[in-house]
């Protein structure tokens, strides 16, 4: 108490805070950057290793035998699919019904807001076909799922076939099932799984319409999604990023992680194959780019399979993904389907949810993570400028009024102060809400008057309202008001106040996405620290501009292509950014993904009264 | 003043109105921040159906609100959204006559004390507020408590903590027997409000000039006389309830049940997480612990500060506020309302920055931690804590900030505001 109580020692510590505050902020910003390098910096990870005891030490020895029939039925399947044109829902249920399930379909149709031209769908409607398989061994209370997605052509016939397959043979044993499995294969990859996944949890979040299930297992434990697209692959990846950057428990990652291990099949996490040279330079930048990878994909709040809906409804769920590449060493479907099998069996042994190994993590490779506690202080850092920046506005706002005006006068700016506080808080949130709600109410009107099409018409009416919200703010003030706002008191509290808006609106987003969080304080906290109207009027508007949320996107979009090795031109990344976006605004309406309202109701706003900042006359 | 005030109250209920017509009520009605077990209109809801079957509205143990309570809304249940603004509104009334009459005491107090002007020293008149500074203050104290996010929600959520503010609001400017009765209604209604007694026994006798001294006997009579005023009236409460009910079941299911802690839901309070990790043997002593905590400032504070009874108030509801057992937002709004009064201790608060930071940052908190721990699953209760916790910390440092201020100010008052040590350098005040 010593530091709140001794005026002296506060004093002291406060001039030394204020007079030092440009370098500590900057000493910080690097800290930050080198700590979160340091992340995949193989010593300072920690090695994975299994916590749940159910899951953990008990034997589980993998018999499955039919890999070659499981392919014959991919075959089949692929064979009524061309010949239906779609999914082949009553060979699906025969077929099921063959191999012994509960088995039964669910409708659901969906009118997208606007035409996805990535997927080339408009109205969708299509069927669910689930198949139960129940205990035999405990009262039905708990479920897993396995599910495999109906893609349009021949993708992931091989998928369908393996759980057909894995069905047959887990009913054959079924003695070893304490849990309902339920063999799911959606139609329409995430918008099925979405009305599946609301038709057994009697919700209905986003206005599809779908027709309820007709039968039910226990409450689902954990799922998993199965793509699979050849007949042998050569490595399996597995995919943990789910909606809102959400990640299922490390534990299903690490069950995962040990069954290729003891199976003895190459296993990769973002497609790359773990190396062992950490100590080298290329070996350090390849476990960079692996969490970097992560990092954008967590950050962009998509759901990268179809597992990432599952974990909305507290269900720890994956997808894995079959690769098959040019390498010699190939893993037949038998031995895939040893591996699920073996897993399954393990889920199987769960006795309750989920839940002794961590929920934030990063993975710079499978066999290492980086905990919450290890990588937060890298948020932390840049949370600590915005907070050190605020405290040196507060000193500079505190210390010369009160001596030498009498109270009036006082009174009278702080209601000023207030009011020219109050006017572009109000006008850059009315802007979001613009950003927000015009894209897609005003895609008729756009396609009636512009020769665009819907979706192109959504994305330009975003990029419009964005930059027409630059010219917007900063002139009101000065009509609104015309008293009193001249003097640098104005700015000051409204600075303070963006400030710690923005550390506050930084620290909620990084607590539910860190990924998200951190790469939004990467590029806003030092617009924030250093924009006063004082500075270089021409510059600086090119440097915040540069560090919009706008153009953080669009550098993403291009670092991200270049992550994964498929670099591409300026014309293409920027068709890509434009794709981006209507994917993002498409997320919102149809799985309710949040980071498209967050940036444009929250992050832009606040962007925008920095801006503000910039030309406060 | 009539004009702004009555803007004010047409742009509160106006909000009001349209957050109830909005789809955020259902979502605000189950917000534990907002709502107590006690507080919840679900289960007044719950009450007035068993009431109605002819049972008793205490049987099933949901419902815990006073007998009064569920009367009123038995006449009022299809104005509930009515009732909950006119509460919130009558309290802001209140409060803004209750700060203007505290306004004219000070001042005519400090017009006594201009005449003998050599009490002050001299530099200390800048300390000294103008009735011209003060104009504003009623206006912004219920300003204050109308635009608070927090007392929005709170009547947005229908949670009868607003009812349970106005009769602690109104308790200040009224007359004896007046006094006694609504605070007697406060008591009645959450038990906490039995330590206002100290602050409202003070205000009176500083009104009506009797000296705080116990060798008087005047002192002793006015106590007397204030007290049997009060028991009788809570004495009436207690026996109306009775015959309004016809049993006794209410007295063990509200103030057994606030005494108590049976229910370990979380909210902003410090019992439940600890009442939940307890040993179920150590339980009856901390909670004893716990709920003396409350109780325990009256005596020092009012010793303290007997010749301040209004800011004594102020502490106390600050203090009924974090100690409760079950505390909401709403019942922080009430003491917060009540900031703009000290408004002249500005310059001698510390920490004022850091814990307005903290607290702002932690109300936001509060729903995402929530999110996090109930709907997504990867965080848990620690994570929740750790933010109601902080969210305590900061209040206490705020009230014990005002509080040292205050002090401060008057030591200033006495000693003059520029002090010298003896050697004639400046000395500084140092809180050890």
């Amino acid at each position: 108490m010593g530091l709140l109580s001794d005026p002296n020692r506060r004093r002291a510590l406060i001039s030394l805070l204020t007079r030092l505050n440009a370098p500590i902020c900057v000493l910080c910003y690097f800290a930050a950057v080198c700590w979160f390098m340091g992340l995949s910096f193989e010593p300072f990870t920690l090695r994975t290793y299994m916590s749940e005891n159910a899951m953990g030490s008990t034997m589980v020895e993998e018999r499955f035998p039919a890999g070659e029939r499981a392919l014959a039925t991919a075959k089949e399947f692929g064979a009524h699919k061309k010949k239906v044109g779609g999914m082949p829902v009553d060979w699906l249920v025969k077929t099921m019904q063959a191999r012994g399930l509960e088995v039964f379909t669910q409708r659901f149709s969906r009118t997208l807001p606007f035409p996805d031209e990535n997927n080339e769908r408009y109205i969708v409607e299509g069927t669910n076909v689930y198949g139960i398989l129940r205990a035999p061994r405990a009262p039905r209370t708990e479920a897993l799922v396995l599910s495999a997605p109906c893609s349009p052509g021949d993708d992931n016939n091989q998928a369908v076939g393996l759980l057909l397959g894995l069905a047959h043979y887990f009913r054959s044993k079924s003695i070893f099932w304490a849990k309902d499995i339920i063999f799911l294969v959606n139609e329409h990859d995430l918008i099925g799984m979405q009305a599946w996944l609301e038709g057994y949890h009697h919700t209905n979040t986003t206005g599809m319409d779908w027709s309820p299930l007709q039968g039910r297992g226990g409450s689902i434990q954990a799922a998993l999604s199965l793509e699979l697209s050849s007949d042998v692959v050569t490595s399996l990846d597995i995919v943990l990023e789910g909606l809102n950057g959400q990640l299922p428990n490390l534990d299903l990652a690490n069950l995962f992680y040990a069954f290729c291990q003891k199976i003895g099949v190459l296993c990769t996490i973002q497609g790359r194959i773990q190396r062992n040279d950490w100590d080298s330079v290329s070996g350090y930048s390849h476990a960079v780019q692996t969490m970097m990878l992560m990092v954008m994909k967590q950050a962009s709040g998509r759901s990268w399979g179809d597992h990432g809906l599952f974990l909305r409804y507290h269900i720890e769920a994956a997808t894995i993904k079959g690769i098959n590449s040019f390498r010699q060493y190939k893993t037949d479907a038998t031995t895939v389907g040893r591996l699920l099998e073996g897993m399954y069996r393990k889920l199987n042994n769960l006795l309750e949810r989920l839940h002794q190994s961590y929920f934030f993590y990063l993975m710079p490779s499978l066999s290492h993570f980086v905990s919450i506690g290890y990588y937060m202080p890298a948020f932390g850092l840049l949370a600590v400028i915005l907070l050190l920046r605020a405290l040196d506005l507060w000193v500079q706002l505190a210390t010369p009024p009160s001596r030498n005006e009498d109270g009036v006068a006082d009174i009278e700016q702080s209601s000023t102060g207030v009011l020219s506080v109050l006017t572009p808080l109000v006008i850059s949130h009315l802007t979001g809400a613009a950003l927000y709600m015009l894209p897609v109410r005003f895609q008729e009107m756009a396609v009636e008057h512009f020769q665009v099409s819907e979706t192109e018409a959504v994305v330009l009416t975003a990029i419009a309202v964005y930059t027409g919200g630059l010219a917007l703010p900063h002139n009101t003030h000065r009509y609104w008001l015309i008293s009193g706002e001249g003097t640098e008191q104005g700015w000051r509290v409204l600075k303070l106040v963006a400030v710690l808006y923005l550390a506050v609106l930084l620290g909620c987003t990084a607590l539910i996405n860190f990924s998200l969080g951190f790469i939004l304080a990467l590029t806003l906290v030092p617009v924030a620290s250093f924009v006063t109207p004082h500075v270089p009027k021409l510059l600086s508007a090119v440097v915040l501009v540069i560090l919009s949320p706008a153009f953080t996107l669009l550098f993403s979009v291009f670092i991200f292509q270049e992550l994964q090795e498929m670099p591409v031109s300026f014309q293409d990344g920027w068709m890509l950014y434009l794709s981006v976006i209507s994917q993002g605004i498409l997320d919102h309406y149809l799985y309710g993904s949040l980071v498209y309202p967050l940036i444009a109701l929250m992050v832009y706003p606040c962007w925008l009264l920095f801006w503000n900042i910039l030309f406060w006359k | 003043m009539a004009a702004p005030l009555t803007l004010l109250l047409v742009v509160a209920v106006t909000i009001r109105a349209a957050l109830y017509r909005s789809s955020l009520a259902e979502v605000i009605a189950e917000r534990v921040e907002v709502v107590s077990p006690i507080t919840a209109w679900k289960r007044v809801i719950e009450g007035l159906a068993l009431l109605d079957l002819g049972v008793s509205p205490y049987s099933g143990d949901v419902f815990h609100e006073t007998p009064l309570v569920i009367y009123l809304f038995h006449f009022l249940v299809d104005y509930a959204e009515i009732t909950f603004m006119l509460a919130d509104v009558i309290s802001a009334i209140a409060l803004y006559l209750a700060v203007k009459e505290y306004n004219k005491q000070v001042v005519r107090k400090k017009q006594k004390f201009a005449l003998e002007a050599d009490r002050y020293p001299q530099d200390c008149l800048e300390l000294i507020r103008s009735p011209k500074e003060m104009l504003y203050i009623p206006l912004k104290v219920a300003m204050f408590y109308l635009l608070n996010p927090f007392t929005i929600l709170s009547c947005v959520a229908k949670s009868t903590c607003g009812l349970n503010n106005a009769p602690q609001i109104i308790t200040p400017h009224c007359f004896k027997i007046s006094f006694a009765v609504f605070l007697c209604l406060a008591t009645y209604q959450s038990i906490y409000p039995l330590t206002l007694c100290a602050p409202a026994m003070l205000y009176l006798m500083q009104r009506q000039y009797i000296p705080v001294n116990y060798r008087r006997a005047s002192f002793w009579w006015f106590v007397v006389q204030y007290l049997f005023m009060y028991l009788g009236s809570l004495f009436v409460l207690i026996c109306l309830s009775f015959f309004l009910l016809g049993s006794w079941d209410y007295l063990p299911s509200v103030y057994g049940f606030i005494l108590s802690v049976p229910d370990l839901t979380p909210n902003i309070g410090l019992f439940w997480y600890f009442f939940a990790e307890m040993f179920e043997h150590f339980r009856l002593f901390f909670l004893c612990v716990f709920q003396i905590n409350v109780f325990f400032y009256t005596v020092p504070l009012s010793i303290k500060l007997k010749d301040h009874p209004v800011f004594l108030m102020f502490m106390q509801l600050a203090v009924i506020s974090i100690f409760k057992s079950y505390p909401t937002v709403g019942d922080i709004a009430l003491y917060m309302a009540l900031l703009p009064v000290w408004s002249h201790l500005h310059r001698f608060l510390r920490n004022i920055f850091l814990v307005s930071c903290v607290l702002l940052a932690c109300s936001v908190l509060f729903p995402v931690l929530w999110h996090l721990w109930i709907y997504a699953g990867s965080a848990n209760s620690n994570f929740y804590y750790a933010i109601t916790l902080l969210f305590n910390v900061a209040q206490i440092l705020l009230v014990s900030d005002y509080f040292y201020a205050f002090l401060r100010r008057e030591h200033h008052l006495i000693h003059g505001l520029y002090l010298k040590k003896k050697d004639g350098s400046e000395a500084t005040l140092v809180l050890k």
